[in-house]
């Protein structure tokens, strides 16, 4: 079938829902197109609070959040876009609150605020109440509000459709092929403008605190039509995956007093940040929790984790604050975090790097910000680069709030202003022969086979710690594994709800951002944020203080191209915490 | 361990009738009826179709009937269940394929109660201020994720498949209770209508398949005495 819409956002997570809102609200006809229902995108997942200088607790000012973004982004973060945010955020949660979101109050009535990781006040001097909560369930609060509105707008919702194509003529930016899982029939979508707003990629690596489903599909996707990708280097290790599971515990289980401990049951974090110490960044206590178990100071018969330790909270603080995350370790490990500490461990948990956009959420295919017209990516997705090498919490949330309405505002006005373009069923061609050629395979490796080796060696090569050699290997690992490709089979050749399919396509897009996130890592030779390499263990400013942009190139080779970083107000310094 | 899992099966595109399908999974006592249901689709059998998203409880794309009662797939442990497991689709909605189900009736009946803030209002430069205390009476409404547990354990629900059923209801309380809101009698017409909360028969099938906790059968008590009130 064929669809027309002015414009088409991908992705139903809080950017692809705040993006069709504000297109909406200009009056132009809006699609929202998404592989899952609706409320189920992985926004729903995030816990701790949207970090605004609301100063509803204590003295806080939007150029204090601006300072904690860029040191936290170790001075990659573009300037202007983190200046922009942290103003911009400060609206963007009261509108969230008139839209209906249940923030928690304080006795004053206004929306209560927590601590959170690298968030300070007076430029580092001690950890500040800014995130804003609605217990520790924000994300959920959030994707549950814009959905809502959404219903009272009545936009419209194509529900479990996978896109597998752009189609992309001289520079614009047309329309999409999507796979129908209920059917597996391919449809046409013509637009004016598109939103890219599908999320990151966890899925690439086995400990995640990730959703199934995210697994790089619109990175990919343009990727593969040449459009580069931004800082892919810079991946985001989670410190507190319930282990080994890797469900995420927020962060704001240490804003509300949690204390991480190792075998011997020491505060380490003292040793790597004594200023704030839990709440430093989530790059460094990452690394730190490595540390302590590769010196043997782990906890467990195999020494391999360490402990987040609420027993010392007031047990209300754990079941009115976070209650979801005290349940999650009942669960899935029968502890009670108001009596035991849990067993915690780094998890896959972030994109900084994306597809390259401006501020106004268009993409870009170079360091000179040559825009593709009609084109716009905001969220995880997306490389403002607001996160630099490495995102601090709660930021995210704003993220897809501020560039989320940017990039839909963006996107109408351009489509005010633009035609459809006229395109055959023809653009099927390429979406129909690669589900065909899957489904018609024989005889090679299984999806789950191969998924399951990409995972275990992304972990053990590209994870939290990064060297040359192990680098150069999973080069070499996933050539492999893109041959093997060439020959996956399913054994399901149905077209009703065939999720095996859909779970092969995905396999692919894994292959391509793995790929681009590791030559991006062999790349860069310094380490900045959450790119720790153990070869060139310090930050080198004269060489590497750019931003990278990787193309695909034939033949399994990739192509790098730099973009300079917007500095301003803060000049590069050292980051200590 | 070698557990028995025993999966309905039915894709009414092939067969006019479902049927039992039985796999022997090795299982460890930790792991997640999501984790089999991997188990067999990426190992065994991939034909295997049902929706799965975040994995731990809060997407809500996973709720089927496990040994019998409404529960999601990605908290639901094997250690809880036994050796034999069985595992079938949620109730009164059309199945699309195995334990896929059709969700628009379920999300239709969401919107009929219209799920958003109503308050006409100029609202403030900054938040609209609300009590700690007025913030707790809709606190547990808020956890819902939509996931249909309550409304296809509902035996009105199973009967009646136009009845709105306890989620679409549970959204309304959401709203009535949150002193922001002023869209109550904007609700009433779905919830008064013949297939509104007046079918409630107060079985708490609702309350117990809830798996975020949410005392649903209380919701949509406390959401009746608030529409015979609002008449006076």
């Amino acid at each position: 079938m064929a669809h027309e819409h002015d414009v088409i956002v991908v992705g139903a997570g809080g950017s692809g829902l705040t993006s069709a809102l504000y297109a909406a609200n200009q009056g132009v006809n809006v699609a929202v197109v998404s592989k899952l229902y609706p409320t189920r995108s992985h926004t729903g997942a995030a816990q701790g609070g949207i970090g605004a200088a609301l100063g509803n607790v204590e003295e806080d000012h939007w150029e204090w959040h601006m300072f904690d973004t860029i040191k936290g982004g170790d001075y990659l973060t573009d300037q202007d876009a983190a200046e922009l945010f942290c103003k911009e955020v400060i609206d963007a949660v009261i509108e969230l609150e008139h839209m209906g979101l249940p923030f928690d109050r304080l006795p004053s009535g206004k929306i209560a605020q927590r601590r959170f990781g690298g968030h300070t006040k007076e430029f580092g001097k001690a950890a500040v109440h800014r995130a804003a909560h609605a217990a520790d369930r924000t994300g959920h609060m959030i994707l549950q509000t814009l959905y809502q509105q959404c219903v009272k707008e009545g936009i419209t919702f194509y529900n479990e459709y996978h896109v597998t194509d752009l189609i992309l003529e001289g520079g614009v930016a047309q329309g999409l092929v999507a796979y129908e899982l209920a059917s597996g029939e391919l449809h046409t979508f013509k637009a004016k403008a598109i939103v890219v707003a599908s999320g990151g990629y966890g899925r690439a690596w086995k400990t995640t605190s990730n959703a199934y489903t995210l697994t790089g599909d619109m990175q990919a996707i343009l990727y593969r039509k040449g459009i580069p990708l931004e800082d892919m280097e810079f991946y985001q290790f989670h410190p507190t995956g319930l282990f080994p599971l890797g469900i995420l515990l927020t962060e704001g289980a240490r804003g509300e007093g949690g204390i991480l401990r190792n075998g011997s049951g020491e505060r380490f974090m003292e040793r790597y940040a004594p200023t704030i110490k839990d709440l430093a960044p989530r790059d460094m206590v990452a690394r730190a929790m490595y540390m302590e178990v590769r010196e043997g100071k782990g906890v467990g018969p195999r020494k391999d984790y360490v402990l987040l330790d609420l027993t010392h909270l007031p047990p209300e603080t754990i079941h009115n604050k976070l209650p979801d995350i005290a349940e999650f370790a009942q669960i899935y490990l029968g502890v009670d975090p108001t009596k035991q500490p849990v067993p915690v461990m780094p998890t896959a948990h972030y994109a900084m790097g994306g597809i390259p956009t401006t501020v106004n959420g268009e993409v870009v295919t170079d360091g000179n910000n040559t825009v593709v017209k009609g084109l716009y990516a905001a969220g995880e997705v997306a490389c403002v680069s607001l996160h630099g090498a490495n995102r601090l919490g709660t930021n995210s949330l704003g993220d897809l709030v501020v560039f989320g309405r940017r990039a839909g505002v963006a996107a109408a006005k351009f489509a005010k202003d633009a035609e459809f373009y006229d395109f055959t069923s023809e653009v099927l061609g390429p979406s129909r022969e690669r589900i065909e050629k899957i489904l018609n395979a024989q005889g090679g490796p299984s999806v789950a086979d191969m998924r399951a080796e990409l995972q275990q060696t992304m972990q053990d090569r590209a994870s939290v710690f990064r060297v040359e050699s192990l680098l150069q290997e999973q080069t070499e690992v996933l050539k492999e594994l893109f041959d093997k490709y060439e020959k996956v089979v399913v054994q399901d050749r149905g077209t009703k709800y065939n999720t095996e399919l859909v779970e092969a396509i995905e396999l692919g897009y894994l292959l391509e951002v793995s790929e681009a996130t590791v030559h991006s890592c062999l790349n860069r030779r310094e380490s900045r944020g959450a790119h720790a390499r153990e070869d060139y263990p310090e930050r080198n400013d004269k060489e590497w203080l750019k931003h990278t942009l990787v193309y695909k190139c034939p033949n399994r080779a990739v192509k790098f191209a730099y973009k300079e970083v917007v500095l301003g107000k803060f000049e590069p310094k050292a980051r200590t915490y | 361990m070698q557990v028995t899992l025993k999966v309905m099966r039915h894709d009414p595109a092939k067969n006019a009738k479902p049927g039992w399908q039985t796999y022997s999974v090795e299982a460890e006592p930790m792991d997640r009826v999501l984790d089999l249901l991997h188990k067999v689709k990426w190992y065994q059998d991939s034909s295997l179709a049902f929706r799965r998203s975040c994995g731990h409880g809060i997407c809500g794309s996973d709720a089927m009937v496990i040994n019998g009662v409404n529960q999601l797939a990605c908290k639901a442990l094997v250690k809880n269940l036994g050796m034999l497991i069985q595992v079938e689709p949620l109730h009164g909605l059309p199945v699309e394929k195995d334990l896929i189900v059709n969700m628009e009736g379920f999300f239709a009946a969401y919107r009929s109660v219209k799920p958003y803030l109503i308050n006409e209002e100029q609202p403030p430069e900054r938040e609209r201020l609300q009590s700690p205390e007025d913030r707790a009476v809709f606190d547990t409404s808020t956890k819902c994720i939509l996931c249909a547990a309550c409304t296809t354990s509902c035996p009105v629900f199973w009967v009646n498949g136009s009845y709105i059923g306890p989620a679409a209801i549970v959204q309304a309380h959401r709203f009535i209770f949150d002193s922001r809101d002023k869209g109550l009698r904007e609700r009433m017409q779905a919830l008064n209508a013949s297939t509104g909360l007046w079918r409630c028969r107060t079985a708490y099938n609702c309350t117990e398949a809830c798996p975020r906790g949410i005392p649903v059968t209380k919701a949509i008590e406390e959401v009746k005495r608030a529409m015979i009130y609002d008449r006076f």
